[in-house]
């Protein structure tokens, strides 16, 4: 008898060249745009095809920022959906697996926990008030870490009970695809979402700075491109990676210009709980007022100018702009090369002439952790709301102790007067 | 005598069932050497080859708990650094199985860039635990302050170095396995690392709760096993032939009663319920306080129904023991688990043991496999149910708003206090 283990004992062990192709993703241009353009050469026909759907995405993407905050979390929520399917499909594929008993559901389920999980540690901060006014969700969120914990495990033990005689590799195999998938779908999108908490500010710069490095590193190659950069992707050049570094960084500057005056990106989302909606209306912080910077001898005589008026945001978007034309790449490359294992041509066929939406996110994947860890250690302290509900959940006697020490902290520090009362 | 060695193997606790026995000499590529020392072969030389696996097992056993006890008398950094040895070794024995299964032990910059993971990110969880136990201290040193400020950013530096080192390592015939070994690295890193680093968030909430759920675990392994052994008849699951119903259900009543009698008697003292605390001017651990409320003995009324049973209408408990019971009700039911799928694990790259370190039970995840649920359980328990934030930590967060949002917290807090009563309305604190 031969044993499916082994067979794929095997084939994981043959070299790359021996491992047949996932079959190729099926053709799903519209019919219309196929008609259109039925006049052209292939070339250009896929030149058109890519162009137009770029435009499409770019203006369903402006539409959704029209439409606010809570239109742009469901969006990355999708988002993330989507990818997390694209891998775990292209796991099935891999694997021969998606017979497999439970598999299907695990993986579904374990994508819940983990979503659940995260959600319940942002909502409970940002809609605080919301969430005090009534009893059950109260319950929810002081038990959260509990409640979480017992949904993963219930999907641990379903998962040791589903081993399955003959499979045990295949379903470990699917379970670490699924766990590692988890990691880099689900985190990523939380932080995306903590990002835009921050200020919408902090979400468009990033995601278009990357989008522009795509775009003008492709357009720099394209007319100037001679020396190729890595094996891996052998359409990436080096004058295509350096063009694209200096007009991204131009690109982020003015960008964030024209973004910091106005109120809707800069300040942080809040939850208008009479209102029941979402606000971003505030005094906008130092961050977003202009101020006189004196230019560098240097650049003086290049420039003309003495001293220029500038968002101090804009020097962050040098290090925004940099990190997404110099470390975003590598999230492509991360890609490029998980699809030449896996023998795929694309993640998925979702969008025509550009393939699944995880190929239009590779390179965005370390760019929301960054801008997270950079806005932590750099921008802002901890989060007060947050800090606070954890104080009123503090046992009486602690809250007193805390409250004797930072009393006599803001008193020396001159912002309480020790004088006034109430 | 290596024949017969890896005979007394399968018979064993972790034996395999007849399946794996028949395919064992063929494609398994790992076989455990015998490792027990040459003293233990002489003295045990006489007997049987079976009762020679039960005295090797037992005295292994005897020295392990022996080595347990001596640590905790040395105190909490002693321990730390023996749950970080823990750690790395668990860490270095899962990798191993990783390359035996791939062939990929040849792979160019694997093996370090494994090694530099694991130090990254051990590097990170060090951090987040440093800065709020050895506050002080951090503060009074310049390059400390400097580290823990923007020590996100740091390690997310050097994960990133590590992640473009992979993506600059990726050779062309070799693109899968090298995928697999980074899939294979993070997987394991989840597991051990950040297990081990609940264990050491578990220890300065208090020793016994770190030696309360071990013990219950060992206990219920233990006590599964002799139970097994004397009445055991209906197995219990199709991975593990060995377990049986009797084993599992006579392993929970006495580890339920086992953790019990254990908490009672280390609720007593205080350098098991006390946090550990970093004093800054001994510059040393110091488990010294005020025991909380849990550990102090109280009345409670025996429900009516035991009371005919036992004969006495309130019983003097701790508290605590009551939590013993949801720890030890865990170790029993949802511990074995974690054995379950290391069992399959096992099964699944055909390999015995996870490796050969300790002689008659195998590697040290062997020994361990059951306590991976166990220390998120607890720390979720601790979070969930004990205790609230840490208030140091709070204040340090404090700090570092700005002065409107001080203000704005404060005057809140304030109001609460008044709200509640506990802060008279006068102004005189």
């Amino acid at each position: 008898e031969v044993d499916l283990e082994e067979r794929l004992c095997e084939l994981d062990l043959r070299s790359d060249s021996d491992i047949p192709d996932v079959p190729p993703p099926t053709d799903s241009t519209p019919e219309i745009l196929k008609r259109a353009l039925s006049g052209l050469s292939a070339r250009w026909k896929n030149w058109w095809i890519r162009g137009i759907l770029t435009l499409a995405m770019i203006s369903g993407f402006f539409l959704i920022i029209y439409l606010g905050s809570f239109m742009l979390m469901l969006l990355v929520l999708s988002i993330q959906v989507k990818c997390y399917h694209e891998i775990i499909t292209i796991g099935y594929r891999v694997y021969h697996s998606y017979d497999l008993p439970w598999f299907r559901s695990l993986s579904w389920y374990f994508l819940l926990c983990v979503n659940y999980f995260f959600y319940g540690e942002t909502v409970a901060d940002y809609f605080a008030t919301f969430v005090q006014r009534r009893e059950q969700l109260q319950f929810l969120i002081r038990y959260h870490r509990f409640i979480s914990f017992a949904l993963y495990l219930t999907g641990f033990c379903m998962f040791v009970l589903s081993l399955v005689k003959k499979h045990y590799r295949l379903q470990f195999y699917m379970f670490a695809w699924t766990h590692v998938t988890l990691l880099i779908t689900v985190t990523q999108s939380h932080l995306v979402i903590q990002n835009l908490f921050e200020g919408m500010i902090w979400f468009l710069v990033p995601i278009s700075s990357v989008i522009c490095n795509d775009i003008t590193a492709y357009i720099f190659g394209f007319f100037f491109g001679r020396t190729p950069l890595i094996k891996l992707s052998p359409k990436k050049t080096w004058e295509g990676f350096i063009g694209g570094f200096f007009s991204t960084v131009v690109f982020g500057f003015i960008f964030s210009y024209f973004l910091a005056q106005h109120q809707y990106f800069v300040c942080p989302v809040e939850y208008n709980s009479e209102t029941n909606r979402f606000v971003t209306e505030c005094e906008p912080s130092e961050l977003f007022q202009m101020k006189k910077y004196s230019v560098p001898p240097v650049l003086q005589a290049v420039l003309g100018w003495e001293t220029v008026n500038m968002y101090p945001f804009q020097m962050h978007s040098f290090a925004l702009s940099t990190f997404a034309s110099l470390i975003g790449p590598f999230g492509g490359f991360f890609a490029s090369g998980f699809k030449r294992a896996f023998k795929i041509k694309d993640f998925a066929d979702t969008i025509p002439g550009h393939g699944g939406i995880m190929d239009r996110f590779d390179c965005q994947y370390l760019m929301a952790t960054f801008v997270h860890v950079y806005i932590t250690s750099f921008i802002r302290g901890p989060n007060p709301s947050k800090l606070l509900k954890q104080l009123l959940i503090l046992q009486p006697e602690q809250q007193l102790s805390v409250y004797k020490t930072l009393k006599s902290h803001l008193v020396e520090k001159g912002i309480l007067q020790p004088s006034l009362r109430g | 005598l290596q024949e017969s060695e890896s005979e007394n193997k399968l018979d064993g606790e972790t034996a395999s069932d007849s399946e794996s026995k028949s395919d064992f000499g063929g494609s398994s590529p790992v076989l455990t050497s015998d490792d027990t020392p040459e003293v233990l072969n002489r003295a045990l030389s006489n007997l049987s080859s079976r009762w020679k696996n039960w005295w090797v097992r037992g005295i292994l056993t005897l020295a392990m708990i022996t080595f347990f006890f001596i640590i905790i008398y040395l105190g909490p950094m002693v321990l730390m650094t023996i749950v970080m040895c823990v750690q790395i070794k668990c860490f270095h024995e899962i990798i191993t199985i990783g390359y035996n299964v791939y062939h990929s032990y040849d792979l160019p910059w694997f093996r370090t860039l494994s090694w530099y993971f694991l130090l990254c990110v051990n590097y990170f969880f060090y951090g987040e635990t440093v800065t709020d136990y050895f506050f002080t201290l951090v503060q009074r040193e310049e390059p400390l302050r400097i580290l823990s400020k923007y020590h996100r950013f740091i390690s997310f530096a050097l994960y990133l170095t590590g992640f473009c080192m992979f993506v600059l390592s990726l050779v062309k015939k070799h693109y899968r396995l090298q995928f697999y070994m980074f899939g294979w690295t993070h997987v394991t890193l989840l597991i051990v690392v950040t297990q081990s680093h609940l264990i050491i968030h578990n220890l300065f909430e208090g020793m016994i709760w770190f030696i309360v759920p071990i013990s219950c675990v060992i206990c219920n392994d233990i006590m599964a096993y002799m139970f097994g052994f004397f009445f055991g008849r209906t197995p219990l699951i199709k991975l593990s032939p060995k377990k049986t119903w009797e084993g599992f259900i006579g392993g929970f009543f006495s580890t339920v009663l086992f953790g019990l009698l254990l908490s009672y008697v280390m609720s007593g003292y205080r350098c098991f319920t006390c946090p550990v605390e970093f004093n800054s001017d001994t510059n040393s651990f110091t488990v010294d306080c005020e025991p909380s409320e849990l550990f102090q003995l109280q009345e409670y009324n025996i429900p009516v129904v035991l009371q005919s049973v036992v004969g006495w209408k309130t019983v003097r408990m701790y508290p605590f023991q009551i939590h013993s019971i949801a720890l030890s009700t865990f170790a029993s039911l949802i511990g074995p688990f974690g054995g379950f799928f290391a069992s399959g694990f096992k099964r699944a790259f055909k390999i015995k043991d996870f490796a050969n370190t300790i002689p008659g039970h195998g590697g040290i995840m062997d020994r361990f496999d059951c306590q991976y649920l166990m220390a998120t359980f607890v720390n979720v328990y601790i979070a969930s149910f004990i205790r609230g934030p840490n208030p140091s930590k709070l204040i340090q967060q404090f700090l570092t708003l700005r002065p409107d949002q001080q203000l704005h917290i404060f005057n809140t807090l304030k109001a609460h206090l008044v709200d509640r009563g506990i802060l008279g309305s006068l102004e005189d604190a």
